[in-house]
């Protein structure tokens, strides 16, 4: 950050605007004060905010093993299988995003369509394992342990559903920054259930 | 105009409006935003004061109005602190000068993200109206006291578990998404778009707190949001995160296990950042209005941005001072009492250094400096009573107690309100272009000022005999003196006057608005660059031209040999104006 030693002093005396002069109005694709695009800082800030909600909801998780009541509950082998879905889902994106910078519309095409449906077949996968959960009667009441498997995917779960919101904005019209960010996006909620699901099996 | 200096960008997204509909009640503008949250915050503002006077009633004269009974106390307890400190002074503090200020100060023509920031102010209106709705639900609103401490809150028997709880919770998750994306738009807005030479550290102070109160608000938000949704299951989907096993009627409750401990550290993780997202703010509007006010630049600008930084990132690890009596290791207490007595020394950096801009400056005792005046001795009598509660010793005779409601109060609720009035005052012209009454508005001033050290002075003295918080009568307790109750009944009285002194503020907004003198483009002679825009501000602020670019920083006041007593912001400097530059003004 240059900006910082270029303080005017009392009399602003030094009158350099410094080199990331920003923009007067608010282009989300024009690089502002900082050499990237506004867009992306507001996507990286948003991330952030999402960190710290599953922060949040580990260290609750932590606390809440710590107690000497705590009990184990089972978890459906499915959720393997939808890691992979997941997984996949971000690698598409990443494709798309790499045919967006080539310039090639049919790889962004087929990479955005075919990471989204993924996303997709990855909350159904999701439910359908809340489902075997339950048959095997594990429900949010029925303990600490599973109560906090619903709240986890629950939240993981709403979290990509707002992730297809943006995916419907970048199928509807995809710029290369839009992908970008979808990706960017991607690979976040790919991140998070890898931890989250990490911590799941450890526990 | 992009061809007006080379590589810079004048766009900006936000589209102009062109119906009555898009101009006032769907706006992407900032300004009109602003103006919407203020109005908002206004409104339950009021509805929470109008809880205290009931609170007031049953407290001073016990028994002698019917319509209070034990359930209407509590839920007026209840939501008189929730709506106060979340819905009307985080969203006023950062709503609403968040919203006027930013681009304006820094020289943009919007946020970075208008639509995004419109979306934030409808899902803060909804959260209110959420809020509001459950006065008017079977059971009414919750009466679990504002932090919601589980199990009391979601068991029958508290006011308001059925339904009202539910609502409290719903209202507080739609006020957090709301606050999320306008705190996404300060943060990215201050960061990448202010105009060309308003460098980091020739912002505004109103800005650097403002930027990082969000930043503050964005990192302990979450928290609550998570405790909130763990709380919603508990009562709705029978889970036990924070319900330990109960027995309560001689019935065992359904839940088992859970650990109440770990929603007040997730509260409080929330909480204690919570008073400084409120602080931080008004510290900086104060700053300002001092600055222009007193036609002096502030002192020690570098120490205030510090102190601002320094401030933010303690109040991240202060939180269990609240908890000193829950039962938590005895180790952590010592531990936060000591990070909690280290934030003294910002804060006093900070009335130091306001106290030495007013030293010999040319004072003006308008309106808006008696109210900045007034923040400067709330904020230090209620730090001060913070140095008693924050030693793990004195605080477990005082805690629950009502000298710890007198702290707070005075620290970031009246200090904090008394800040948003000064605020109004100081930028009213520039919303409006018309001027508030000075007669008025000193008189709000005196009554209010005053009055709220007859409220509170004598809360600390009743604090201090052991009278506990939050109980509906203690007429029958033996330890309670008489002189107890007689400052009940003067502190009722000092209220509902108080009171009264807001419908004249009320009257002189509302009567500025339309027939208030009109204030000319710079009416206090500022140097910031809010007061460069024509007034009122145009969508896109700047107009046709271009935005002004700063040569800067914004407190040239009284600068010896010039003619006027202010330079603002965007005048070239000598080395500017002979190097050929300067093509901004």
């Amino acid at each position: 950050m240059p900006q910082v030693e270029e303080r005017g002093g009392l009399g602003g005396t030094r009158d350099r605007g410094g080199r990331g002069s920003g923009g007067g109005g608010g282009d989300p694709g024009a690089p502002g004060a900082f050499p990237l695009p506004t867009a992306k800082l507001g996507a990286w800030i948003l991330l952030g905010v999402v960190t710290v909600i599953f922060s949040a909801l580990v260290s609750a998780y932590l606390v809440r093993m710590g107690l000497p009541d705590w009990k184990s509950s089972p978890k459906p082998g499915l959720l393997c299988f939808n890691t992979a879905v997941l997984a996949c889902s971000s690698l598409f994106f990443q494709r798309a995003a790499w045919a967006a910078r080539k310039g090639e519309a049919r790889g962004v095409r087929t990479g955005v369509r075919l990471g989204g449906v993924l996303g997709v077949l990855f909350i159904l996968g999701q439910l359908l394992a809340w489902g075997q959960l339950q048959s095997l009667g594990f429900r949010v009441s029925s303990n600490p342990s599973s109560s906090f498997f619903y709240l986890i995917t629950a939240l993981h779960g709403l979290h990509l559903a707002g992730g297809l919101v943006a995916w419907a904005v970048v199928s509807a019209r995809p710029t290369p920054l839009r992908i970008e960010l979808c990706t960017l996006y991607w690979h976040f909620l790919l991140a998070v259930w890898a931890v989250l699901y990490g911590l799941l099996l450890l526990t | 105009m992009a061809h007006h200096s080379p590589g810079y960008h004048d766009h900006y997204v936000g589209p102009e409006p062109r119906s009555w509909w898009t101009r006032y009640v769907f706006c992407q503008d900032h300004k009109v935003i602003g103006i919407q949250y203020a109005l908002t915050a206004l409104f339950v503002g009021a509805v929470g004061m109008v809880l205290s006077w009931g609170m007031r009633l049953q407290l001073g004269f016990p028994g002698q109005f019917s319509f209070i009974d034990p359930s209407r106390y509590y839920q007026a307890v209840t939501q008189h602190g929730m709506i106060m400190v979340i819905y009307l002074l985080t969203a006023f503090l950062l709503g609403t000068f968040g919203n006027l200020l930013i681009p304006l100060m820094l020289g943009a023509r919007d946020m970075a993200f208008p639509f995004v920031n419109m979306l934030s102010y409808w899902v803060y209106l909804l959260s209110v109206l959420v809020l509001l709705a459950s006065f008017f639900v079977p059971g009414g609103p919750t009466g679990g006291g504002w932090t919601l401490y589980p199990p009391q809150t979601v068991l029958k028997g508290t006011p308001g578990s059925d339904l009202g709880i539910v609502l409290m919770l719903v209202s507080l998750i739609l006020f957090i998404i709301g606050f999320t994306m306008g705190g996404l738009n300060y943060v990215t807005t201050v960061l990448q778009l202010r105009t060309k030479g308003m460098t980091l550290m020739r912002m505004p102070l109103a800005v650097w707190g403002i930027f990082v109160a969000t930043i503050l608000a964005l990192l302990a938000f979450p928290a609550l949001f998570v405790g909130c949704v763990m709380m919603l299951l508990d009562r709705l989907a029978g889970s036990s995160f924070f319900i330990p096993t109960i027995v309560q009627f001689g019935q065992l409750q359904p839940h088992e296990g859970g650990s109440p401990l770990l929603f007040q550290h997730l509260f409080w993780y929330f909480g204690h950042p919570e008073v400084y997202i409120v602080i931080l703010p008004a510290m900086g509007v104060i700053s300002e209005i001092i600055a222009v006010h007193a036609r002096k630049p502030i002192f020690g600008y570098p120490m205030m941005v510090l102190s601002i930084l320094v401030i933010g990132a303690l109040s991240f690890v202060v939180w269990a001072h609240h908890m000193y009596t829950s039962g938590m290791n005895p180790y952590f207490g010592f531990l936060f009492a000591v990070t909690t007595l280290i934030v003294a020394i910002p804060s006093a950096v900070k009335v130091f250094n306001w106290v030495l801009t007013l030293w010999r400056g040319n004072i003006h005792l308008t309106t808006p400096m008696l109210f900045a005046i007034g923040f400067l001795n709330t904020f230090l009598i209620g730090g001060l009573t913070g140095l008693f509660l924050g030693n793990v010793v004195l605080d477990f005779p005082l805690q629950d107690t009502y000298f710890v409601v007198a702290h707070f109060h005075m620290v970031m609720g009246v200090a904090a309100i008394v800040a948003i009035f000064a605020g109004i005052y100081h930028w009213f012209p520039k919303v409006t272009g018309r001027m508030m009454n000075e007669t008025q508005g000193k008189i709000h001033f005196w009554v209010t000022f005053v009055g709220t050290y007859a409220i509170f002075l004598p809360m600390h003295y009743i604090g201090l005999t052991g009278v506990p918080r939050r109980y509906y009568d203690f007429n029958n307790l033996q330890f309670v003196p008489e002189s107890v109750h007689s400052l009940e009944r003067f502190v009722t009285v000092v209220a509902l006057i108080v009171g009264a002194a807001q419908l004249l503020f009320a009257y002189n907004l509302v009567h500025s608005i339309f027939w208030g003198k009109r204030s000319g483009q710079n009416p206090w002679q500022a140097a910031t660059l809010e007061w460069v825009a024509p007034t009122p501000a145009p969508h896109g602020n700047w107009g046709a031209v271009p935005p002004p670019v700063v040569y800067r920083w914004p407190y040239d006041y009284s600068v010896p040999g010039e003619a006027e007593d202010f330079i603002p912001q965007n005048r070239p400097t000598l080395q500017a104006q002979s190097a050929g530059g300067g093509g901004g003004e």
